[in-house]
């Protein structure tokens, strides 16, 4: 998702002047990363080129934080798309892991060290992020428990692939 | 830092399997420890016999330097009622009382009068906001809302450990999450200590650390190479 993204999202929700804007990101989307005003006045001015978003009436003197903007019909049909194309399932860590685990049987190592030393620390981030949870809000324990589904998801495949680690070391030497 | 909890080299038996093939388990005053590892590894076996529900064949197990396997019967279990308290996955909560009769049983079984065994009972329940299911039995209660009663029940002797084995096992993640921040919340506010034996790393996470069981052992870790 993109800043650009996250606006139109905002500005369909209702007209905005920037300062709302940046408010509104910062509460819903900026979690870690709040925004610098370069990048609101950069962003919006951008919307505006393309044609996504449009300044209110008489407003159009002063600073963005003055302006209020309202969203087009094709920002409209940006967000749109934005929503019903669903994210690529990220694979990377799984291909890392999956990559060590291999390099580990095919020099004779310890796989089993591997997927040891990965869970401990994938435990130790959950720990942290189920710490986190706690002392969060309802958006901060949503944020978190994503993260925490995630890394559970990578600790079942690591859990599944110690099992098999005998057969495939033999299918890698062999 | 002395452990309040040290079992060490446990061998169990039943028949021909092995559960136990030298595990060790250390637990700290105040601290979560959790037990994670495969289905059959013995982590179910290590909980019972680190709380004294289970004796071991070989190794011991010590709870303020009092090796529990020399104490007699009833020494043991009046240990066992005044020191720890256990949470199970399922079916532990006695089906003919009433979720309040439930949480005060442990106090009425060491010897406690009925009066003031359910007063207590009846505030920890409104501290765990269950009040409104105070007259309700067992089969009246959703399996979360059981879960939180037996929550209740091994608190209401302000044990020094709580012992829970797969405490969210039979539940869907938003009342294990319940169960689990219930049993934490309390436990760290009495200063109880907890052994959390799982297999879900996400209730695993509540835990301050943890110890991997597999193939009825506690191994250290070992290196790549
Ligand atoms: N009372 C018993 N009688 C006979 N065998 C038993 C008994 N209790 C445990 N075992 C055996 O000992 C081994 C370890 O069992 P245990 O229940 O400790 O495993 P676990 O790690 O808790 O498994 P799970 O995750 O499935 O609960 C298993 O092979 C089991 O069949
Ligand atoms: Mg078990």
């Amino acid at each position: 998702m993109t800043i650009a993204t996250a606006f139109l999202a905002l500005l369909e929700s209702r007209p905005r002047h920037g300062y709302d804007l940046k408010q509104a990101y910062d509460q819903h989307f900026g979690h870690d990363r709040p925004l610098h005003y370069g990048q609101v006045y950069t962003t919006l001015a951008k919307l505006l080129r393309n044609g996504l978003v449009t300044v209110d009436g008489d407003e159009t003197s002063g600073g963005p934080d003055r302006k209020r903007y309202t969203v087009t019909e094709a920002g409209v049909t940006d967000v749109q798309r934005w929503l019903e194309e669903p994210e690529t399932p990220q694979q990377y860590l799984q291909s890392n892991l999956y990559a060590k685990v291999i390099g580990a049987l095919l020099t004779g190592r310890s796989a089993a060290a591997v997927l040891d030393a990965q869970r401990d620390e994938h435990l130790t981030a959950m720990r942290e992020l189920t710490r986190r949870k706690g002392q969060g809000d309802l958006a901060d324990r949503l944020i978190c428990d994503h993260a925490l589904f995630h890394l559970d998801a990578d600790l079942r495949w690591l859990e599944h692939t110690a099992v098999h680690l005998d057969e495939l070391a033999e299918q890698v030497r062999g | 830092m002395n452990a309040l909890l040290t079992a060490e080299g446990l061998h169990k038996a039943y028949g021909p399997t092995f559960a136990l093939a030298g595990a060790d388990l250390q637990l700290y005053a105040g601290e979560i420890l959790s037990v994670m590892g495969p289905s059959g590894s013995g982590k179910s076996t290590l909980l019972h016999c680190a709380a004294g529900l289970t004796t071991p064949d070989q190794g011991r197990v010590a709870y303020l330097g009092r090796v529990l396997s020399e104490l007699d019967d009833v020494r043991r279990s009046a240990l066992r009622r005044r020191e720890f308290g256990f949470v199970f996955q399922f079916g532990q909560l006695v089906p003919e009382l009433t979720a309040l009769e439930n949480v005060a049983l442990p106090l009425r079984l060491d010897g406690v009068r009925r009066k003031p065994a359910e007063q207590r009972a009846a505030a920890l329940l409104e501290r765990l906001h269950l009040s409104d299911k105070a007259k309700a039995r067992p089969g009246e209660l959703s399996g979360g809302q059981q879960q939180r009663v037996a929550v209740a029940r091994a608190l209401v002797t302000e044990p020094k450990v709580i012992f829970a084995d797969e405490p969210t096992g039979a539940l869907d993640s938003v009342s294990g999450e319940q169960v689990m921040d219930l049993l934490t919340g309390a436990a760290r506010r009495s200063g109880a200590a907890v052994v959390l034996v799982t297999h879900d790393a996400r209730i695993a996470a509540y835990a301050d650390r943890g110890i991997v069981v597999r193939d009825g052992r506690t191994p250290a870790r070992a290196g790549i190479r």
